[in-house]
């Protein structure tokens, strides 16, 4: 069994950044385990640039991103134990395996959870069909393309608009296969307004909202894909089918947090997050449990999982340096227009001020996005325009949240 | 030359050639696809039936009571799991109450034991997901599940550690007959054998023919099935079909021994062997699985998929020698509940028509044991370290969802009978069979292939030639 003060699970955007700022904090035992043979995580397969836009003011390529974090990590006394799975979180004890020490536990003061997210498969949404080889999610292919090197396919549909779509619709255009179509479901897109019009427009590809696949066809491989348009209610209209001949069809339907360890150890989840229920310093309802990155909720940006994992990191530290402190709690509720807000939770004991992200459902131009207690007014800012595909913040000052007496709504409320 | 050609690596197939290899036989499995367990045997319900749906005195309903009685030791013996979950047959109306009664006195004359009307209440213990609208069931407590492709590759493994011999790509299409049978393959194989015994499935009656047997037909039914996250796992415990009626027996909403949900399957007779899934049959298991039980959790779904049952125009088994050509055995229209009944089968099959047809002898150092094929997530701390030490690869997980081994998948990729390609791999291990599909693990698994066969990784297949993953290297 191994001891330390804080086991930080998985070595990616949002596990480097966690190790390292509870470091700086000034808990310097600290632990990462990371299940793949190098730090990074999922950057490392996204070779193209734009990452750290916000955060370092210039644009750097995903394992560019990831190596400055890891050279934070190598400059401190962190702890890093590689090919290392974590099968099972029970309290503060970690139970892991790997091929040299075989299956092993630690035992930690504090855990920060940061395992990342997956891709919704094809399988979630029983497309009817055929199952032959040809059938990728978007980052799979995306793994064989940038890390190991080939080609998944030459004739190409995508089936969703999320980033790692789009991105993908780029990338193999760049390499010489023929992406004929990129369908969504919805009335607009999941994507970065910045991946459609750099990733599909500059390229000509073309893309059908409202429409879904409906059919995959082959036998051994991939042949053709019908598409369809859809109603409000997202059910195929007859009559509006197109075909694809094409030997590869893409999925990049959404991403969802990889909680199952989280589950099995009791960590209160948000159906609309599919991450855990936190306070403003990332703590779970676990205590000295922590969350941050996609594990927590999908972020657009790794600038902004960095930023959130710091956070995190360093809560943990304080956690461990001060105890357990006294809570007073308010929840933060998305109200009308608004898919989730997140902290859920507000102790109002904490110091400083609030920053509440939240995404809406859909597009709204001209709005108002209001905070209230109740009927009263907190807060209003006014916004030009709010998407699905952005993930939006507010924030609240400290002397504002002390003196609130109940709960908070945060709404979209159209006209100005 | 072979004593006995098995054709057909299904589960009818793998259970006979491995009660075959008990005896003092040189055998052999052909297959007509790259790998065993390519039709019917990967895509059924994998329920092992109690035995009171077969009409009393048919080979259905001796062999269905037999088998589910030599199911357990048969799954402890291979390494494969089987849960005794029981069964419930769930009645909606009156008249379905009646045709229970019919059923469980019906089974009691099959010999089924344990048979218990049950009434509303509790039904909704047993339950307590069940429709409000169900209104009774009939409990069969010998009702069980097991994986009916796990069984049928562990079996076809055993067989082959005892001495039988596997060919793949062997798709029968010429039988000689002389002093003894010369089988040929379409590509130009050819194995000589005392005896044949027809397990060909969907294929039984096109290989019944090839020796001048047209007496019977063989058609195909789609079964559409919703396969449900592990998550939702405990949704239903026991294994629950609708009363049949005259439309039919209905789909069923059962758990599997991997701890999934299984929705289905739907029944469509379709010409040839088309394994599509449709839109109105899957929304069709959707409708019905909610009118079984109350909000049935389809937004979990991790796959849906479909099989082709075949089925006869005799409505029963047909286990026998061949009226037009001695020595060549018949197994065909082994519907539901053949698998339930394939050990019994097989016993039958060998122990009495073989051994009827030719000398056998039981070989003194058959081995009735096999190891399971993953196992490693379900050991003690203790037991995983000591196999770790011994073999370090089964410390590295690769496919995280069913925490899957490397160790595991290489044992997969060397040992009888051995995988070739990604389906292969998923059948036997379970890698790429969880929540994320593969998502994750699938180019993991695809370089061990590479490794372990010695193979360019563009020329590793999702299931055979014409199926590579990958088309070319980058630029």
């Amino acid at each position: 069994m191994i001891k330390c003060d804080i086991v930080v699970i998985g070595g990616g955007p949002a596990g480097l950044s966690a190790a390292v700022s509870a470091y700086d904090n000034g808990v310097k035992d600290v632990i990462i385990l990371e299940r793949e043979e190098s730090l990074g995580g999922i950057l490392n397969q996204c070779i193209h640039n734009g990452f750290g836009l916000t955060r370092f003011k210039e644009s750097m390529t995903g394992p560019e991103y990831a190596s400055r974090f890891i050279d934070e990590v190598e400059k401190r006394d962190i702890k890093v134990k590689l090919k290392t799975t974590v099968l099972s979180l029970d309290g503060k004890v970690v139970t892991a395996i790997n091929d040299t020490d075989g299956v092993f536990t630690v035992e930690a003061k504090a855990v920060i959870l940061a395992m990342g997210c997956r891709e919704r498969s094809k399988g979630a949404l029983n497309i009817a069909g055929s199952r032959p080889s040809g059938i990728y999610s978007a980052g799979t292919a995306q793994k064989y393309l940038n890390v190991k090197g080939y080609l998944v396919g030459k004739e190409v549909v995508i089936l969703g608009s999320g980033d790692i779509g789009l991105i993908m619709a780029r990338r193999m255009t760049l390499e010489g296969a023929k992406v004929h179509a990129v369908c969504e479901i919805m009335p607009h897109s999941s994507g970065l307004k910045r991946n459609i019009v750099q990733c599909l427009d500059d390229f000509g590809i073309p893309l059908y909202l409202n429409h879904t696949v409906t059919r995959i066809d082959g036998e051994k491989r991939v042949e053709g894909v019908e598409i369809s348009q859809v109603d409000q209610n997202k059910k195929p209209i007859k009559g509006t089918e197109k075909y694809f001949k094409c030997d590869t069809v893409l999925f990049s339907v959404g991403l969802i947090p990889e909680n199952e360890l989280s589950k099995r150890a009791g960590v209160k989840l948000s159906p609309q997050t599919k991450g855990a229920i936190v306070y403003q310093n990332r703590e779970t309802s676990n205590e000295g449990v922590f969350a941050c990155g996609n594990v927590l909720q999908v972020h657009d940006l790794v600038d902004f999982v960095s930023e959130e994992a710091e956070l995190a990191g360093k809560s943990a530290s304080l956690y461990i340096l001060n105890g357990k402190t006294e809570k007073d709690c308010i929840n933060c509720n998305a109200g009308d227009k608004v898919s989730y807000t997140l902290p859920q939770i507000i102790d109002k004991n904490a110091s400083g001020n609030v920053t509440v992200y939240y995404r809406v459902k859909g597009v709204y131009k001209n709005v108002t996005v209001t905070v209230k207690e109740g009927d009263n007014l907190i807060l209003a800012v006014k916004k030009r325009v709010v998407v699905p595909g952005e993930m939006e913040r507010i924030v609240l000052t400290e002397q504002k949240i002390k003196s609130l007496n109940g709960d908070v709504t945060v709404s979209v409320e159209e006209g100005v | 030359m072979f004593d006995v050609a098995v054709i057909g690596g299904g589960v009818i197939g793998g259970l006979i050639l491995r009660r075959l290899s008990s005896y003092n036989l040189n055998v052999c499995l052909l297959e007509k696809a790259n790998d065993i367990c390519m039709g019917q045997s990967k895509a059924n319900s994998g329920i092992v039936h109690a035995g009171f749906d077969a009409k009393e005195g048919t080979l259905k309903a001796k062999f269905n009571l037999l088998g589910n009685e030599m199911m357990e030791q048969t799954c402890r013996e291979l390494g494969v799991k089987y849960v005794n979950n029981g069964s419930l047959v769930v009645a909606f109306s009156t008249e379905d109450c009646n045709t229970l009664y019919d059923l469980k006195k019906r089974g009691e004359l099959n010999g089924v034991k344990g048979l218990e009307i049950i009434g509303k209440e509790k039904l909704q213990t047993l339950e307590p997901n069940i429709s409000n609208e169900a209104v009774g069931a009939l409990y069969a407590p010998t009702g069980g599940i097991v994986c009916p492709y796990e069984l049928t590759v562990s079996a076809i493994g055993n067989a082959m550690d005892n001495g039988a011999s596997l060919y793949t790509n062997f798709e029968v299409s010429k039988i000689d007959k002389e002093e003894i049978f010369t089988i040929y393959s379409a590509n130009c194989q050819s194995v000589r054998t005392k005896a044949i015994i027809n397990c060909a499935g969907y294929g039984s009656q096109k290989v019944a023919n090839l020796v001048g047997d047209y007496s019977f037909k063989i058609g195909a039914r789609r079964g559409e099935y919703i396969l449900l996250d592990r998550e939702s796992g405990d949704f239903v415990r026991h294994t629950l079909f609708f009363t049949p009626t005259k439309k039919g027996k209905g789909i069923l909403v059962s758990p599997t021994v991997d701890g999934n949900i299984i929705l289905g399957p739907t029944a469509e007779e379709i010409d040839g062997n088309r394994t599509e899934t449709t839109a109105d049959g899957l929304q069709s298991v959707v409708e019905k699985a909610n009118e079984m039980c109350k909000n049935v959790p389809v937004y979990n779904s991790i796959t849906s998929f479909s099989g082709v049952r075949a089925y006869c125009d005799k409505h029963d088994f047909i286990i026998e020698e061949s009226s037009v050509c001695k020595g060549f055995f018949n197994c065909a229209g082994i519907e539901s509940p053949g698998l339930t009944s394939a050990p019994a089968i097989a016993e039958y099959v060998v122990d009495e028509l073989i051994g009827s047809f030719m000398l056998i002898v039981k070989k003194q150092n058959f081995n009735p044991i096999r190891k399971p094929d993953y196992f490693f997530s379900r050991l003690s701390i203790e037991e995983k370290n000591e196999i770790i030490r011994q073999n370090p690869s089964y410390g590295r997980i690769v496919c995280r969802c069913e925490q899957i081994t490397e160790g595991e998948i290489i044992r997969a990729l060397t040992e009888n009978p051995k995988a070739e390609d990604i389906d292969g791999v998923k059948r036997r291990t379970r890698a790429g069979m969880g929540r994320c599909q593969g998502g994750f693990c699938q180019p993991f698994v695809a370089e061990l292939i590479s490794k372990v066969r010695g193979i360019p990784l563009e020329k590793v297949t999702k299931k055979g030639e014409g199926s590579e993953l990958l088309v070319g290297k980058t630029k």
